[in-house]
């Protein structure tokens, strides 16, 4: 089988600049590039129909091994309606875009980033917990008997426990790792109390 | 005429629905008749269907009557009506459920009227998927689920939503493309599109081209089953579609995926010449998802997380193309469908319920409302698999499967689930502690009807949906809740119930529908036993579909090393 060049170096072109396209963060261009992405892959399927001259269409004088292929043009012309609706819906969905953040751009995932940036420190998990956990306040001793309740973070008795692992020490305060940067620890306990940025509750009431 | 010939009514059922329901879109009573009754029938004929291939037997109906390798067929066994009955029992119950909420919150939030034929045609695109023997229609298939959810996914059109839709729509679009591709380079190989004709001309091919067209489905439908390095997109995307749509995603649409990967490792291409790598995918897939769930505070995008992680349970037990082995991941992906979608149902009331689907805001539900609290143990129990469950069933199949198998990346892959489950169970059990057995007062911002003082009466009759005993503790919710809908302005104040009768219903049904596939798991483990050895013989599929007198080729490869 022998296939038109011309017809695959076009492909190999739309191919090329759909790739580009689609990885911008401009919708518009990622559109694009989804638009040239289908129609090259319509030539790649309009080559495996063989080669152009053969008849396309019934006629009495053609021999039966004669005909073109019928079924790849059949494949691409649903693959048309398919890549037409998908470019309708983010058509409107840019348009969307545009009418809510004036943006064309997309937005990044805030969740993700909150996730990111949560300090490893959980004040509920990772808390500093007196050893004796008992109701009645006799003594609130520590694991090596020493008076812990105005034990201050971080003044580098590990003995004491319950600190957790990424904690750190550095120069009387303890820190924690918080996406890509170290914070005190009691930032980072302030930080799951009300009232911290990293908390916000929205209108619609999902805490995001 | 056997039963099985009216296989195409499960597609063209949901999609006259759809029709019907585009049409009552002004009359919401009759929309909602329409797509619960449709959606019934459906799942009753496909009851039939899988009892009619139950002993075996694989039936292929061609449609308009051309002869197959040139027309389109659609072929019933028994993994595909398997799935066909899990799918549409579970989209009925997310249907009911999804209604229950649009007639308690209004239209405001989710247009409820294009919700109806929407989620027919999701459901129509899902069957064809299921049951088509050409490699093109599953395509088609495809095209018409993903684009029906497009639309759900960004139901509203509020900005989280578009933002999410956008990550959606770009993924699939190229997974889609990849797909494209794959299935054009198939025909340029071979000339043919039908699956059970490509099963015999796709073993004449040399090595090379084989593993290149093996390779690009896969990676096709690795993106569409969320497979480890093409998994990024679920969990940013799913979360933020209302709760019955992600939980219909969920336990759908990965599955489509997976199920078209097990078609693609047993029809076309059997052997193992790829499964080492899929080994690896699976592992990773597994442990990289459960230690993101592990991360995350909020529950939709924990429970997103170990969507993915788990998908690689399913991957292992087809990457080993044993007969245990695939049958334990059939079994494992029927009960994964249901206990998933379950387990977002449940979070969707939750949110309702306690006001966020946060963790760090959730405190006492368990005292509030005990049944919520029932509801989410179980499934969220048998998703971690706790032993009576049917999590802990499928997930035994895998594990003997994989001791069976007995190489060193089996082995790994043994430990690998075994870690996964226990880690699954601490996340569960995170949720647990802290939505529900935790005092509300400790949650950072609670909704106050979590915190409403007990003794307060309770406004309204609209909480009457439970059972009498419950209602002691839920004397404490005073305030009527606003609809969350109407957050925008003080006119729309509309009270809505917390937990209305058709939600919460739906819900227990599917929770009671996971239980009985721990009840009925030994019928199961024999039809996915059944299953999984005529699908790795290949010889009643392609017998089925091209014909009695059609010699089957052997299944070891002359070049891979076969077992």
């Amino acid at each position: 089988m022998s296939i038109n060049l011309a017809l695959l170096l076009v492909m190999g072109a739309l191919y090329a600049c759909g790739i580009y396209l689609i990885l911008e963060r401009s919708l518009t261009r990622v559109l694009l590039g989804l638009m040239l992405l289908a129609n090259a892959t319509n030539l790649l399927i309009l080559a495996t129909g063989g080669y152009s001259g053969l008849a396309p269409m019934f006629s009495k004088d053609t021999a039966a091994g004669d005909y073109n292929d019928p079924l790849p043009q059949a494949l691409i012309l649903t693959s048309i309606v398919i890549s037409f609706a998908v470019t309708a819906f983010m058509l409107g969905i840019i348009y969307r875009t545009w009418v809510l953040a004036r943006e064309d751009e997309i937005q990044d995932d805030l969740e993700d980033l909150r996730v990111a940036e949560t300090p490893s420190f959980d004040a509920e998990d990772d808390a500093e917990i007196p050893a004796e956990t008992s109701e009645f306040p006799l003594t609130m001793l520590g694991g090596d008997g020493q008076d812990i309740s105005d034990h201050r973070p971080g003044s580098g008795d590990e003995t004491s426990g319950g600190r957790e692992a990424g904690a750190r020490v550095h120069g009387g305060t303890a820190t924690v790792l918080a996406g890509d940067r170290e914070m005190p620890t009691e930032h980072a306990a302030q930080e799951e109390k009300p009232g911290s940025p990293n908390v916000k509750p929205s209108p619609e009431g999902d805490g995001q | 005429m056997n039963i099985a010939s009216l296989a195409p009514l499960a597609v063209v059922l949901p999609i006259l629905g759809a029709a019907l329901t585009f049409l009552l879109i002004r009359h919401s009573r009759a929309q909602r008749a329409v797509s619960i009754g449709l959606l019934s029938l459906t799942l009753l004929l496909e009851c039939f269907l899988m009892a009619a291939v139950w002993d075996g037997g694989t039936v292929a109906v061609s449609i308009g009557g051309w002869i197959p390798p040139w027309g389109i067929v659609l072929v019933v066994d028994q993994f595909s009506s398997l799935m066909l009955v899990v799918s549409s029992a579970v989209s009925l119950a997310v249907l009911v459920y999804a209604t229950g909420q649009g007639m308690a919150d209004g239209d405001k939030d989710a247009p409820v009227s294009i919700f109806h034929p929407t989620y027919l045609i999701l459901v129509a695109g899902v069957s064809n998927a299921f049951l088509s023997g050409d490699l093109f229609n599953l395509y088609v298939g495809f095209e018409i689920l993903l684009t029906a959810s497009y639309v759900l996914m960004t139901l509203g059109g509020t900005g989280p939503r578009i933002r999410a839709g956008v990550t959606y729509v770009v993924v699939s679009v190229v997974s889609s493309v990849l797909f494209l591709i794959s299935i054009a380079m198939v025909y340029g190989a071979t000339g043919t599109v039908n699956m059970a004709d490509l099963a015999i001309k796709l073993g004449e091919l040399d090595q090379g081209t084989k593993t290149l067209l093996h390779v690009m489905l896969l990676v096709a439908f690795g993106i569409k089953a969320a497979v480890f390095p093409l998994s990024f997109w679920l969990p940013d995307s799913y979360p933020t579609a209302p709760a019955p749509v992600t939980a219909v995603f969920a336990g759908l649409l990965t599955k489509v995926g997976v199920y078209a990967m097990v078609r693609t490792e047993t029809l076309l291409f059997p052997g193992d010449t790829l499964n080492t790598p899929l080994m690896i995918a699976a592992l990773l897939t597994m442990v990289v998802g459960i230690l993101g769930a592990l991360a995350q505070s909020d529950i939709k995008r924990l429970l997103s997380f170990t969507l993915v992680s788990h998908i690689g349970y399913m991957v292992f037990g087809l990457a080993m193309s044993s007969v245990v082995g695939l049958a334990a991941a059939i079994f494992y992906v029927a009960h994964h469908i249901t206990i998933q979608t379950s387990l977002f149902l449940v979070t969707g009331l939750i949110e309702r319920r306690g006001g966020s689907s946060s963790v760090d805001r959730l405190g006492g539900l368990a005292k509030i409302s005990p049944l919520l609290a029932i509801l989410f143990f179980i499934p969220g129990m048998n998703l971690a698999g706790i032993p009576p469950f049917s999590g802990f069933l499928g997930k035994v199949g895998l594990l003997q499967a994989g001791v069976e198998l007995g190489t060193p990346l089996a082995y790994a892959l043994v430990i690998g689930g075994v870690v996964t489950s226990l880690l699954t169970l601490l996340a569960v059990a995170r949720v647990w502690n802290r939505a529900f057995w935790r005092r509300p007062a400790d949650a950072e911002h609670p909704d106050p009807v979590l915190l409403a003082a007990p003794g307060q009466p309770v406004e309204g009759e609209a909480l009457d949906d439970e059972a009498p005993a419950d209602r002691a503790g839920r004397t404490g919710l005073a305030a009527p809740v606003l609809s969350r809908a109407g957050s925008g302005g003080s006119s729309t104040l509309v009270r809505s119930t917390l937990m209305p009768r058709t939600m919460v219903g739906p819900t227990a049904g599917l929770v009671v529908l996971g239980m009985a596939l721990t009840v009925f798991a030994g019928p199961l483990f024999g039809l996915s036993d059944r299953a999984a050895a005529e699908m790795l013989d290949r010889g009643p599929y392609i017998h089925a579909v091209l014909g009695e007198d059609v010699t089957v080729p052997a299944v070891g490869a002359p070049a891979g090393a076969g077992k």
